[in-house]
């Protein structure tokens, strides 16, 4: 008996304990295991995980296939002399256009953001508010919208901003500046003002207090959506597609799409794919450690840093 | 109780804050405006701006000979051509639009509700009874979070190739006698290719809004005698109306602009999505005035479905705080 099927008669009958004679089943114990829930969830999780894996298999394929293995080989990261990730200049290029965008967005949007969110909080006023409204908005415009707006200004109105590396990096600040920008107000928010007044109290100008005060208890925020910034700039897609103009200024997602779109799928594509997951799993990882390192004092799990480091919870 | 005094302390210094805020506000203000100001201005010329550019090249000429779009800045100077166009594309004698836009929403509705099947019952497992192997179940949960979007789509290109393991799997099992082309174009395979790239971030909500309900209310319902159903529709479910309706908004906004995962899955124009049609035309010389015009019309439907979003976050977050 599955629990489902058993629970529809529960529902019937065990609702007012001891009804009597009409009662077929006996009341089941309402804190057993939910198994077929935890079935289910492990099920779930086959599917999200085995794809992505044997995707990552198929990147050491030795062969051409993408869906039959031919055996194990190195040829499409390094081995093959024309066409592995190493030495075909384009995948080269992306891998290194992927990881220069997401250096440049997370060096600009991280202190942009912060620097807003510490100021937009403090300084109550029509403007702030209205230009908090404008970065959430921002936060949740289709990409595509968004990366239409980024493409119509850089081609129409801003044209000495070309198409291609500033172009993608502007539009990626733009998209990711939320990420500090919300994660610090909600910091500041839990964190309170007792600190900031304190320290205010003791003769310390606001610059003082920034410094001293503010910015070590921010730290671990600041750090949280610096991590996020990064590993977000790896996996995007659409703006980036919009705002690229060349093979030298096309990142991994884009050149994995063109290729596989344009018919030239291959194990290299895999093997792009792969560095991609190597890299955000890398910065996640670094980033776990790092937050519960500095947030060690603190009480709080490892559960509160994994959501924090996903971004759910300030 | 820890969450109680929180907000208590909270508040008192929220008022104290404020009170003390008034003795010197010019000074203060002119600090934080400072900070805040490199923000502001970036914000202006890169989101307000670009919104006005896309505006301005809807109301906008193109250029007869190379076809480029010519802005025009001047409100009172915008002519309808690309919106005559546009409407020529939705109405007209060769109209196109009308049937891609059903097809997009019901793409989209039948990838969210699945998306919010699959997920609740995971999400809801993992915050309420995974107990101390929490950590575990949250990374496999989350793992597919970190996974770029394409790889994702990658995983199932392999498997559903003719030769792929789906196919396999299913003559092994004498289900099917010749191999199925699922990449030639059908609907299916585009909503279950939705549903696998956007599910990790639904998930994520669920999972987050699932977690703070406080299981004393659960408790509660079990303890005056509700069965397992039961306390689930009576107790649970309207508690998380709000998170189902904020998970529902964020997996549904960036589907509805999704023109990557059935050129990837299907590459026909048997399904093509709202935006493909926005993506071609951005592509196409002549037809970015148009793309403008799909645009701004598209942004127009989405704003109260996003106006709510921003408002739901904003709720939950003072309810967090």
């Amino acid at each position: 008996v599955t629990t489902t099927a058993a629970a529809a008669p529960a529902e019937r009958t065990g609702v007012t304990p001891g009804t009597g004679p009409g009662r077929l089943w006996p009341r089941r114990n309402p804190w057993r295991h939910p198994w077929f829930l935890e079935g289910f969830t492990w099920l779930y999780l086959i599917w999200s995980l085995v794809p992505v894996a044997l995707a990552v298999l198929f990147s050491f394929n030795n062969g051409r296939s993408q869906s039959a293995w031919q055996g194990f080989s190195w040829r499409w990261y390094f081995a093959d002399p024309v066409n592995s990730v190493l030495h075909d200049p384009n995948l080269h290029a992306a891998v290194v256009q992927t990881f220069r965008l997401s250096i440049y967005t997370t060096v600009i949007a991280v202190p942009l953001g912060v620097a807003f969110a510490l100021g937009i909080n403090r300084w109550r006023g029509y403007t702030s508010s209205s230009f908090n409204f404008v970065m959430i908005l921002s936060f949740v415009i289709p990409e595509l919208i968004f990366g239409v707006a980024m493409f119509f200004v850089f081609t129409a109105l801003f044209t000495s901003v070309r198409l291609g590396t500033l172009a993608e990096t502007l539009g990626l600040v733009t998209w990711n500046v939320s990420w500090p920008a919300i994660i610090v107000q909600a910091r500041l928010v839990t964190i309170g003002r007792q600190y900031e007044e304190a320290a205010a109290d003791l003769g310390a100008p606001p610059s003082q207090v920034m410094r001293r005060v503010m910015l070590p208890l921010l730290t671990p925020a600041i750090f949280a959506s610096a991590v996020l910034v990064f590993s977000s700039v790896i996996d995007d897609f659409v703006l980036v597609d919009l705002l690229n103009s060349n093979s030298s200024n096309t990142p991994m997602s884009v050149y994995i799409y063109s290729q596989q779109r344009g018919g030239n799928g291959g194990p290299a594509l895999n093997a792009l794919g792969t560095i991609m997951l190597v890299m955000s799993f890398a910065v996640v990882i670094i980033g776990y450690a790092g937050y519960r390192w500095m947030t060690r004092g603190e009480r709080g799990s490892g559960v509160a840093a994994l959501t924090t480091i996903a971004g759910s919870e300030g | 109780m820890a969450a109680g005094q929180k907000r208590l302390t909270g508040q008192e210094a929220h008022r104290r804050g404020r009170s003390g805020g008034r003795q010197q506000p010019g000074a203060h203000n002119l600090f934080w405006i400072i900070l805040a100001a490199p923000g502001i201005i970036w914000l202006t010329l890169l989101v307000i701006v670009p919104f006005y550019v896309i505006l301005a090249i809807a109301g906008g000429q193109i250029n007869q000979v190379f076809g480029y779009p010519v802005a025009v800045y001047n409100p009172l100077r915008w002519s309808s051509a690309n919106f005559s166009k546009a409407l020529q594309d939705v109405v007209g004698g060769s109209a196109f639009v009308g049937p891609i836009v059903a097809r997009t929403l019901i793409y989209v509705a039948a990838a969210s509700l699945l998306c919010l099947l699959i997920g609740y019952p995971a999400a809801y497992f993992v915050a309420r009874f995974s107990g101390r192997r929490k950590v575990l179940f949250l990374v496999l949960l989350i793992a597919p979070f970190w996974m770029s979007y394409m790889m994702r789509m990658l995983a199932w290109i392999d498997l559903l190739q003719t030769d792929g393991y789906i196919n396999r799997a299913l003559r092994f099992l004498h289900l099917v006698s010749q191999p199925v082309n699922w990449l030639g174009g059908l609907g299916i395979a585009v909503v279950l290719g939705l549903v696998y790239g956007y599910i990790p971030y639904m998930i994520l909500v669920l999972y987050a809004g699932l977690d703070r309900i406080d299981p004393m209310h659960i408790e509660a319902g079990r303890d005056l005698g509700l069965g397992r159903v039961r306390t689930f529709l009576r107790v649970t479910l309207p508690l998380s109306r709000q998170v189902i309706l904020t998970a529902l908004l964020i997996t549904v906004l960036p589907m509805l602009g999704d023109y990557f995962t059935n050129q990837l899955l299907s590459g026909t124009t048997g399904t093509t999505m709202l935006g493909n049609v926005i993506d071609d035309q951005l592509s196409t010389p002549g037809l970015q005035g148009e793309g403008a015009v799909f645009s701004v019309l598209f942004l127009l439907a989405l704003i109260v479905p996003m106006i709510c979003y921003v408002m739901a976050t904003n709720r939950s977050s003072r309810e967090a705080s």
